[in-house]
């Protein structure tokens, strides 16, 4: 294979090559610096006269005399299912001291999109055991469900928890966990590798780690090695992957230096104008494929920076993604854990994946309510900043008090509580007893009839009284009476 | 043209952009690009570079790999069999996708966009003598059953019949000739990115009746009309989109899923197919074609996928079919245009956009519209919703903004209501419908006398609820005087009883204009009785807390509501006269 001396340009991550042989649009690229050392790049754009190649490992160190070798094929990730339990890097090579990886198979990373037409429709819940998803913004399998952060609230927690806990109703199947970290701190990393070894998990899990002080290239290559890894365990090997991809800001801040360095025309906030069709190639390989066994659910999650949720990257990722799931920085300063706002949070997916025969068949109604009465609720605390509690109705004190103990029994949880889906229903149906019946819109009589807890206060609503109830202690697990 | 100008070689490749040089091409011909022969089409010609954009993914094609133009422009295949079929983008159906290349969209896969095998009974309704020119009915197939479709004269095409002949033909056999040379087939093809021609645009003065009262009430859509629904993520655009392909009164249903998530195409397409049509009980299937073209297919097949959709409804508008086109989304198409625009280093105008933004939306919304096609005398219309997602709800961003100058209908989404499980989160402040006016007439025709009334009047309800609702966040709901407290209370009803649809809902998720208007009749008895009653001294939380006005919530989610309202009605007015008689 040749190796070419004709770099004529070299600009952040990019070098300019000249005078080559055709090369290959996204081709994969060998540099052999002058000190011996080698660095690994991509073809990004190539044409007869120039290729420009964008390099994983940061430019640094490679001078005009550095020699470039074209492979003439794509990146691709060597795949076996002995790669659980491995730690790899951002760029696939293991990184834990032990073997290399005999592959079954090498695959490109960059992944063909699914035919819709093949797609399996997801409708399996799944229990994370955290009641403010799994009553209001249910996860199902295939579905790609992010999490929407601030810097400084427990996002990594939450994902952990998930990871915990996650498990399907019927079937006692256990989820593979591909977890890929990109650009996060090593203490992130540590307490991430902690929790797996600590509770076992690592045995059933694949970690792909680029911290923040690896190249920033590097970034971009390690979700979808993750994804590619991913698909091959659930569509080859029928196992229900769950990838849990952190954190995606730093992801695209990469993309963004790749753009500036490449004098593209810049979109909205210096963002490439393909950041949307990027990162669709990204969360769009979750999913189900008919016929076939496995599954790829994704929990991607982003910080918001300046907890802007219409920054670029939160809002892109939001129409891509079938919902999201947004955290609160006043719940957390309230120290409610897990500080999960449902207001602007959403599943799209969450109607395939409830009711009678997967959850219960009050569960969609009971949805509805909580989010009606908690909006109103919420909204009433402006109201008593001014006019002062006394000044409100009957109805409306009946309301603000909900949304008070709404939060602190319903969203705060202890991250070792694994709520049944019975159970968070059951404590819905509780809390809504505070409600007058009549109040309850959402709800459909025959609903009311069967599941209300308090006695037929319909009839008599006018002298309403709010009905305080205890705050659960402890949790109260129900899971294990499904084995 | 020679055949060696008819091929070149590529010259660079940056993503889904190529320039090839050597090729002699008009601009929006079909070119095939490399040893695969992908398909791509010309953007661009400057000096002896010509700019491809190519429908599929380029990765491992090198500079010097030939570039073959075909010197057709991107055409869609027109016939029987339409309906009923899933395609991509670029007029793929993905069934044939998947077979020819399993379950991931790989590249390289041609087929045709009609099935090739198939055979049709025609009907032949010309015979040999008649003058015929482009669009002229020449004769008919049943496409499905119910579905009568007009097999027309091709483009081009303008002559005397010297033969043609009943019997039965799959799509490429000759079924006559004219003495222009024309060969007539069951199918013919149409250049996506022209508009099929009509012989007179008609007002808009019918209804797309939707069975969704806030959008027949308040917002209607005119038959031929545009729409846009504008929405922040969230705010239930798709589902909006979905339940309006499924009760709208259009006789077929084209909807083009572009650049969406490909779980919810998945969603759309199982769903479909499962769905009957209220109106025949036969599968909704039948009288659809949908394009799917996820956010993750190529970006390029993503901008061709609107003209695809476009064109095929025209074509069926045609054969005098009411067509109703939804659009999801538009901005993903706007993205499409400026991606490629950017690749091609074209100077951007606001916010990225190519400056083009604004013609391309206009002209494709002018495709819509009642119309006299050419060749016949029975009217057709296509009418186009469009979904819009203004990144970060901001609706003062290009694509909504250009699209609001050119739809006449707006839907405003919110993703407050949404939030807070008011569904159609139609913000009705916000929405408008300039068809209002047009539409008086047939509704007042057709529905009721007061119909008009009944809306302009829950219209200046809410309106005046805005208003309330200002002074309650400063002074509280007890402040307020009696009747105010009322108004509240009665809104409050307009938007539980009347403006909440649940799509879910058996019942609930069709609502006929009879209902619509009971219901609106109802809610303004209440708002009636009580504000006699109020007079005559009753107490306002008595009134707010009438048992029997609380049973109107009932009413939407049932099936014999005529009965349901009747005893609501006489409850209520007993209610009211016993408060009333406990006065004295």
């Amino acid at each position: 294979m040749k190796e070419y001396k004709t770099i004529t340009q070299i600009a952040g991550p990019l070098i300019f090559v000249e005078k080559t042989d055709v090369i290959g649009y996204g081709d994969l690229v060998k540099i052999k610096l002058s000190n011996g050392t080698e660095k690994n790049g991509q073809v990004l754009d190539t044409s007869e006269d120039m290729v420009v190649v964008q390099i994983f490992e940061g430019t640094s160190n490679i001078g005009k005399g550095a020699r470039v070798k074209f492979l003439g094929e794509s990146i691709k990730l060597p795949v076996s299912k002995d790669m659980l339990g491995r730690i790899l890097s951002g760029s696939g090579k293991p990184i834990d001291k032990g073997p290399e990886i005999i592959p079954e198979k090498r695959l490109g990373i960059e992944g063909a999109a699914i035919n819709p037409y093949s797609r399996d429709s997801p409708e399996d819940f799944i229990q994370t055991g955290i009641s403010t998803i799994d009553s209001m913004n249910t996860l199902v399998r295939g579905q790609k469900l992010p999490i929407f952060s601030g810097s400084g609230l427990p996002h990594n927690e939450i994902a952990l928890q998930i990871a915990r806990q996650a498990k399907t109703l019927n079937k006692k199947e256990d989820f593979v966990v591909i977890f890929a970290a990109m650009g996060i701190t090593n203490e992130e990393a540590q307490y991430f590798m902690e929790d797996f070894r600590k509770t076992g998990a690592l045995s059933r899990s694949l970690v792909f780690l680029n911290l923040a002080d690896d190249p920033a290239v590097e970034r971009l290559i390690t979700p979808r090695m993750a994804l590619t890894a991913a698909e091959y365990l659930a569509f080859e090997h029928g196992m229900h992957v769950l990838v849990i991809l952190t954190d995606m800001t730093n992801y695209c801040e990469s993309l963004r230096e790749i753009g500036a360095a490449r004098e593209e025309i810049p979109g909205r906030r210096g963002y490439p104008g393909y950041m949307y069709t990027d990162l669709a190639g990204i969360y769009e390989r979750a999913g189900m494929i008919k016929g076939k066994k496995g599954s790829v659910t994704q929990i991607p999650i982003l910080t918001m920076l300046g907890d802007d949720i219409t920054h670029p990257i939160p809002d892109l990722t939001g129409y891509i993604t079938e919902g999201q799931i947004v955290l609160n920085r006043e719940l957390h300063r309230k120290g409610i854990y897990p500080p999960i706002d449902v207001l602007p949070s959403l599943s799209r997916l969450m109607n395939l994946g409830i009711g009678e025969k997967r959850t219960r068949k009050d569960h969609k109604q009971v949805s509805d309510q909580l989010y009606a009465s908690y909006a109103e609720g919420r909204d009433l605390r402006g109201l008593v900043a001014i006019v002062g509690e006394e000044a409100l109705s009957k109805r409306d004190s009946v309301l603000l008090n909900f949304a008070e103990i709404y939060e602190n029994q319903f969203v705060r949880q202890s991250d070792s509580e694994d709520r049944s889906i019975l159970t968070t229903l059951d404590l819905a149906w509780e809390l809504l007893g505070t409600i007058p019946l009549n109040e309850l819109t959402r709800i459909s009589p025959d609903l009311k009839k069967e599941f209300a807890k308090s006695d037929d206060s319909s009839e008599n609503d006018t002298n309403v009284r709010p009905k305080f109830t205890k705050p659960l202690e402890g949790s109260i697990d129900e899971t294990d009476k499904d084995d | 043209m020679s055949q060696e100008a008819n091929q070149g070689h590529i010259y660079r490749i940056s993503g889904p952009v190529i320039i090839a040089k050597g090729i002699e091409a008009n601009m929006y011909d079909l070119v095939r690009v490399g040893i695969e022969g992908l398909m791509g089409e010309v953007i661009e010609i400057e000096g002896d570079k010509t700019t491809i954009q190519v429908y599929e993914d380029t990765s491992g094609i090198k500079p010097r790999e030939p570039v073959v133009n075909t010197g057709q422009p991107l055409s869609v295949e027109l016939g029987p069999g339409l309906l009923t079929s899933i395609y991509d983008g670029v007029q793929r159906p993905l069934p044939a996708l998947k077979e020819a290349m399993g379950d991931y969209i790989l590249r390289g896969a041609e087929s045709p966009g009609l099935d090739q095998d198939k055979l049709w009974t025609f009907k032949a309704t010309a015979k040999p003598g008649d003058m015929i020119s482009q669009g002229d009915k020449i004769g008919e197939v049943e496409e499905s059953p119910g579905i009568i479709h007009t097999i027309m004269a091709p483009r081009d095409c303008n002559g005397k019949i010297e033969k043609i002949n009943s019997g039965t033909y799959n799509v490429n056999d000759t079924i006559g000739e004219v003495d222009d040379g024309t060969i007539l087939k069951l199918k013919q093809y149409w250049p996506v990115r022209l508009p099929r021609p009509v012989s007179k645009k008609l007002q808009p003065d019918i209804p797309l009746i939707t069975g969704q009262r806030i959008l027949d009430g308040l917002f209607p859509l005119a038959k031929g009309g545009t729409a846009a629904i504008p929405g922040p993520f969230g705010a239930g655009k798709t589902v909006t989109q979905q339940t309006l392909a499924k009760w709208c009164d259009a006789e077929i249903i084209v909807y083009i899923g572009c650049g969406e998530r490909g779980n919810e195409m998945t969603e759309v397409l199982s769903e479909f197919p499962q769905l009957t049509d209220p109106k025949t009980q036969k599968p909704l299937m039948n009288r659809t074609v949908l394009i799917a073209n996820t956010s993750n297919m190529p970006v390029a097949a993503r901008e061709a996928s609107v003209y695809t959709g476009v064109t095929i409804a025209e074509y069926y508008r045609d054969m005098g079919y009411n067509v109703a086109l939804m659009a999801d989304s538009t901005s993903r198409w706007a993205e499409a245009m400026r991606e490629i625009s950017s690749r091609m280093e074209e100077m951007p105008g606001e916010e990225g956009y190519p400056a083009y933004l604004s013609t391309r939306l206009a002209q494709f919304y002018e495709r819509a519209g009642r119309v006299i096609p050419k060749g016949t005398k029975k009217e057709g219309s296509v009418t186009i919703i469009g979904a819009v997602s203004p990144p970060g709800g901001d609706f003062s961003e290009p694509v909504t903004q250009n699209t609001l100058r050119v739809t006449k209908t707006f839907w405003a989404l919110d993703a407050k209501l949404a939030q807070r499980r008011h569904f159609p989160s139609i913000n009705w402040l916000t929405s408008y419908s300039l068809y209002t006016r047009s539409l008086r007439e047939w509704f007042t025709k057709n529905v009721s006398e007061d119909y008009v009334n009944l809306i302009s009047e829950i219209m200046k309800l809410l309106q005046e609820e805005e208003k309330l609702l200002e002074i309650v966040q400063l002074v509280g709901t007890d402040a307020l005087p009696d009747d105010q407290q009322l108004t509240l209370e009665v809104t409050r009803g307009i938007r539980e009883f009347y403006l909440q649809q649940n799509a879910f809902h058996d019942v609930d998720t069709f609502c006929e204009l009879q209902k619509s208007a009971m219901l609106m009749r109802i809610i303004l008895k209440y708002r009636d009785l009580s504000k006699d009653a109020l007079k005559k001294g009753v107490r306002v939380y008595k009134l707010i807390g009438l048992k029997s006005k609380n049973k109107i919530a009932d009413v939407k989610f049932e099936k014999d509501y005529v009965k349901l309202l009747s005893t609501i009605e006489k409850d209520m007015s007993s209610e009211i006269e016993r408060l009333v008689g406990d006065l004295k």
